[in-house]
């Protein structure tokens, strides 16, 4: 070790890690034990004055309908999504893996969505939905496209699904991609010469060496699924009659337009604990089945 | 004989899967040449008819003029271009020198920040917003300052920054570089900048591809900050045009081109980069 008195230790701590740990403890550390806290209060946003509350607005939480309402609104809307996004990703990988011609071409085109911000690819969307499938409907008789998905409860739901499968299948094929180019060429070849189909192959030698892609795969869309609020903001808005209003958005109008921000923050802890629980659950089943090549 | 059968199975299976992904991709596309299109046509032309591919009278650019105006294009795209660039600027300077203080001096302290660390990657930011703003916003009035919203950016990068670096300094960086470097004079600053930084190389490049998507696209935390025009970023000021403009179509199509062309166009140059950026930064973490 370079530094050897206590003196050239303190500095070298103070210079290399002072300004990032100083910045972590004031944006991460202490809003999130402040936020503790902010839960047994009854606080509004305005006032500078508020009282101790204890458990009263965790026991709000648990009896708001209209929280637990979104919360099971967004559970089957990541049920739906995740599933939706990894068969596509992992169905465009298998494509895009196969040695094909312009396959680099076909990777960077469906990545694309990626590039651009939630809030913008509601916006492309909900025209698409409530303009060009419209126009559509009528110009062939359609009626599944009679009228805008986006003033029916029930389908502008499954637009939800849709502009998320659109948005994030990019992205997770680059990591499925990624995934089966790691592979060893010649445990594909000695399947193959032992009889597997190209079928037995991918599903008996692939993907079980591809464990650790689902796991990430998983991960991610599971996170980013649960969390959803621009999508839900700008293609939406929660709408029609707060038929698509997820949870995160749910929590922010607690918050921010009914002012109740301890009984918010109570309800984004919960949805907080939720996550957790199923993004651990999955990390945990993934990796036990995971293989070495 | 068998080959040549095979040989052709072959040929159209992949004849096929090329035909899917067509197909595939035209549907992803779709969306976006909608918006395209739309954007040179006359708002009444666009209600009649959003699929027509041309307007009748002509294209027309007053779509995109208005937009450009109204949605204070150029000082958004600063606004944002200044932000995302201080941001991750110095999420990358001080996550490497704090990643590089945890693997070189093994102190219970380092030990105890950079588990914090890694805890603090799960914590979705819907659990810390209400606080900030209530910190931030209610006692400091430190809100609407694009500093506050780049401090608050750096916050929020400096744990996933930290941790990749982490792996690759630990498992890339030979000791014995360094110590060499030390023995000639050189201090343990200059030994980091000359020596160590550089080899950092490739996860500094994953690490601005993924902090550049991401601050470059935010749009609650912003929301949240900023609060006057002034300081609106694009995702912002695309949402407020949106707000004020709901029936011009034709406007908003174009204020969605000029939102994301240049990212698009940064796309075309930098695509190699910024796939392996997300792949590395996806198998890091």
């Amino acid at each position: 070790m370079y530094e050897r008195t206590k003196a050239a230790k303190v500095k070298f701590f103070l210079l290399f890690g002072a300004p990032a740990l100083a910045v972590f403890i004031a944006v991460v550390l202490i809003p999130f034990f402040y936020g503790l806290y902010l839960t047994f209060t009854n606080w509004d946003g305005v006032s500078a004055a508020h009282e101790f509350v204890f458990f009263d607005n965790f026991v709000k939480a648990f009896t708001d309908v209209g929280f637990w309402n979104s919360l099971w609104l967004t559970v089957k809307y990541v049920l739906f999504s995740v599933l939706l996004i990894n068969l596509v990703a992992f169905l465009l990988a298998y494509l895009l893996t196969s040695g094909i011609k312009g396959q680099n071409f076909f990777r960077s085109a469906f990545f694309t969505p990626n590039l651009i911000g939630g809030i913008i690819l509601g916006f492309i969307w909900n025209f698409v939905f409530q303009r060009a499938f419209v126009s559509i409907g009528k110009t062939l008789g359609w009626s599944l496209f009679a009228e805008s998905w986006l003033s029916d409860p029930a389908k502008a739901f499954w637009a939800m699904v849709i502009v998320t499968v659109w948005q994030y299948s990019g992205y997770m094929m680059i990591i499925y991609v990624a995934g089966f180019m790691s592979v060893p060429k010649d445990l594909i070849e000695a399947a193959s010469i032992d009889g597997c189909t190209g079928f037995q192959t991918t599903r008996h030698v692939v993907m079980p060496l591809m464990a650790g892609s689902f796991v990430i795969c998983l991960f991610l869309s599971l996170q980013r699924c649960f969390m959803v609020y621009d999508v839900n903001l700008s293609l939406t808005d929660g709408g029609p009659y707060g038929a698509t209003r997820m949870a995160a958005m749910h929590v922010y109008q607690k918050a921010f337009i009914s002012r109740e921000y301890g009984m918010g923050q109570a309800e984004a802890l919960l949805l907080f604990a939720v996550v957790l629980i199923i993004v651990l659950a999955q990390i945990y089943l993934g990796k036990r089945r995971e293989v070495d090549a | 004989m068998e080959g040549i059968v095979g040989g052709r199975k072959k040929k159209v299976w992949s004849v096929f899967k090329i035909a899917l992904l067509a197909v595939l991709l035209a549907g992803y596309m779709i969306p976006f040449i909608l918006v395209l299109i739309n954007a040179f046509k006359r708002s009444g032309t666009i209600i009649r008819n959003p699929l027509r591919v041309m307007d009748p009278n002509g294209i027309t650019l007053d779509n995109f003029k208005k937009a450009y105006e109204s949605m204070d294009f150029p000082r958004a795209f600063f606004n944002s271009l200044l932000i995302t660039v201080v941001s991750v600027a110095i999420i990358i300077l001080i996550s490497s020198m704090t990643a590089y203080l945890f693997v070189r001096a093994s102190w219970k302290i380092n030990g105890i920040f950079f588990a914090l660390m890694v805890a603090a990657m799960i914590i979705p930011f819907q659990v810390l917003m209400i606080p900030i703003v209530s910190i931030y916003g209610g006692a400091l009035g430190l809100l609407d300052h694009k500093a506050t919203l780049i401090f608050f950016n750096v916050g929020f990068g400096i744990s996933m920054a930290t941790f990749i670096y982490h792996g690759f300094i630990k498992g890339n960086v030979p000791i014995s570089l360094e110590e060499a470097a030390m023995l000639d004079g050189c201090t343990r600053r200059q030994t980091f900048f000359k020596i160590v930084f550089p080899i950092l190389k490739p996860v500094t490049a994953t690490i601005i591809v993924l902090d550049v998507l991401w601050v470059w696209n935010d749009y609650l935390l912003p929301s949240l900050v900023l609060t006057s025009k002034n300081n609106f970023t694009l995702p912002l000021s695309t949402y407020s045009f949106y707000g004020t403009y709901s029936v011009d179509y034709g406007a908003l199509m174009a204020a969605l081109v000029l939102t994301v062309i240049p990212v698009i166009i940064l796309y075309l140059f930098l695509q190699r980069q910024i796939i392996s950026g997300v792949i590395s930064g996806a198998v890091k973490s």
